[in-house]
């Protein structure tokens, strides 16, 4: 129920207060009601039909290299058992 | 798909996983409760919990709205339908839920009555709008999540003057949930369950933000870790729940930085506050009644609440016996302690509620068929 899927907005209607986004190729009307200053090229979080929030791309990276720096115990963990073997 | 394929990564998650295995080393047991329907169903989608070490134990949590909604709640929806005659639009995870007697809504329309699958509010209005002489009821269900949607569709209606509108409020509140379980016996110490950790809500938390946490987090000194619902996430929440422990830390912290903020989104939290108010008390399945948990529509729109448009009668609705759905949606049963479990409860005839949502933990156990490795390796040990 509280599923979102990332789309990216295509098209902005300002006057009725809805975007065009696309997902996957697919090309979905939704209301930008819940969001400020809807722009396209965005990348916005739809549920049931409206736009939730934007996404942060800068904050998207952040967290990929958070994981991959948290992976690096893993990486030298194995380097170790390759290295004792 | 972008901001979707990235945080499914193999080689990541393994060397998550290593991480994790060694930060969790120690002797000590790890319980961590994921609120949402939507972590639990990533944990089993993606093998998440076979990635975890064995003494880190995943407590599936009430989130899934569908799951919660009580018996009671349903059949008088069906009412509204079939006595009232009203066209009732419901979002498609609620048309296969079982109510009393079995009776669903797509069991209701089946025999007669006009229910109406729609996927957002703006569908709702539609309806109103090409039906001026029909009685259109929204069946509005969901955490905060989904809330706004409800609170825009009430403004758009009193905008347009759409007077055959309304809408049956059922929307719940995350934070009053948990602090409800905490309190409960089952999660006192000494009781038949535990909870180390919090894996916080993901959506609901983009619209509520991290801050809601925080009283319960320092409160019952659990720490929370807001989580995305991609499996990376869940895996990097898991590390980050792991760390404040050993730390000793209570807080709330964010993986899920890319949408959730401290505040959450203000515009909608605006509108909702806006048509919406606390209800005292609101009975979850599982839970029982639970303390300001619910809203429902404030006096200003009462014009647009089916509970005050239409008489809804007193009835004596009943859960499916034998069916574990209350203790499962309280993490203290798993899906596999129930006797109904893949016997005569599937996803093609479900008995509970757990069963038919797509997030619910019955549904995830059962479609991504882990219980029945489990089963083969018992046997595979006998033989």
């Amino acid at each position: 129920m509280c599923l979102a899927i990332p789309a990216k907005i295509v098209s902005v209607d300002e006057s009725d207060a809805t975007a065009i986004v696309s997902l996957e190729g697919i090309k979905k009307k939704i209301s930008t009601a819940l969001i400020e200053d809807a722009a396209i090229g965005d990348y916005v979080l739809v549920h049931v039909g409206y736009a939730l929030n934007k996404l942060s791309e800068d904050e998207a990276q952040r967290t990929l290299d958070l994981m991959r720096e948290g992976g690096l115990l893993g990486e030298e963990l194995a380097e170790i058992t390759e290295g004792s073997q | 798909m972008k901001y979707v394929d990235e945080f499914r990564d193999r080689a990541v998650a393994e060397k998550l996983a290593a991480t994790i295995a060694e930060e969790a080393k120690g002797g000590h047991d790890y319980y961590f409760m994921e609120f949402c329907g939507g972590h639990t169903h990533a944990i089993f989608r993606y093998g998440v919990q076979d990635l975890m070490p064995a003494n880190v134990h995943f407590v599936h949590g009430p989130g899934c709205p569908v799951c919660v909604l009580p018996v009671r709640r349903l059949d008088d929806a069906v009412e509204l339908a079939e006595r009232h005659g009203a066209i009732l639009c419901s979002y498609g995870d609620m048309m296969r839920v079982p109510g009393t007697r079995q009776r669903s809504l797509i069991k209701a329309k089946a025999d007669g009555a006009d229910i109406r699958m729609v996927y957002s509010t703006m569908d709702a209005l539609k309806i109103a709008r090409d039906n001026p002489d029909r009685q259109v009821v929204f069946f509005a269900i969901g955490f905060e999540t989904t809330t706004p949607p409800t609170a825009v569709a009430v403004l758009q209606a009193e905008k347009e003057g759409l007077k055959n509108f309304s809408v049956f409020v059922n929307h719940v509140l995350t934070p009053a949930a948990i602090g409800h379980i905490l309190d409960s016996e089952d999660f006192a110490p000494g009781g038949p369950a535990r909870i180390d950790g919090f894996l916080g809500p993901s959506h609901v938390s983009a619209v509520i933000g991290s801050k809601p946490y925080e009283a319960a987090a320092a409160h019952y000194q659990k720490p929370v870790v807001i989580c995305g619902f991609e499996p990376l996430d869940v895996m990097q929440s898991v590390l980050m729940l792991i760390r404040q422990i050993k730390e000793g830390r209570c807080e709330v912290e964010n993986e899920y930085t890319r949408v959730v903020t401290r505040d959450g989104n203000l515009k909608a939290q605006a509108l909702v506050d806006e048509v919406l108010e606390l209800r005292e008390s609101f009975e979850w399945r599982g839970l029982g009644p639970v303390a300001n948990s619910a809203l429902r529509l404030k006096e200003k729109y009462a014009f647009y609440d089916a509970e005050k448009r239409f008489e809804i009668s007193a009835k004596q609705s009943r859960e499916t016996k034998s069916c574990e759905c209350p203790a499962i949606l309280r993490g203290v049963k798993k899906p596999t302690d129930c006797k109904l479990f893949g016997t005569v409860c599937t996803p093609d005839n479900p008995m509970g509620s757990c069963m038919v949502s797509s997030e619910g933990a019955c549904a995830a156990y059962w479609t991504y068929g882990r219980f029945r490795n489990k089963d083969q390796a018992k046997q595979t040990e006998i033989a």
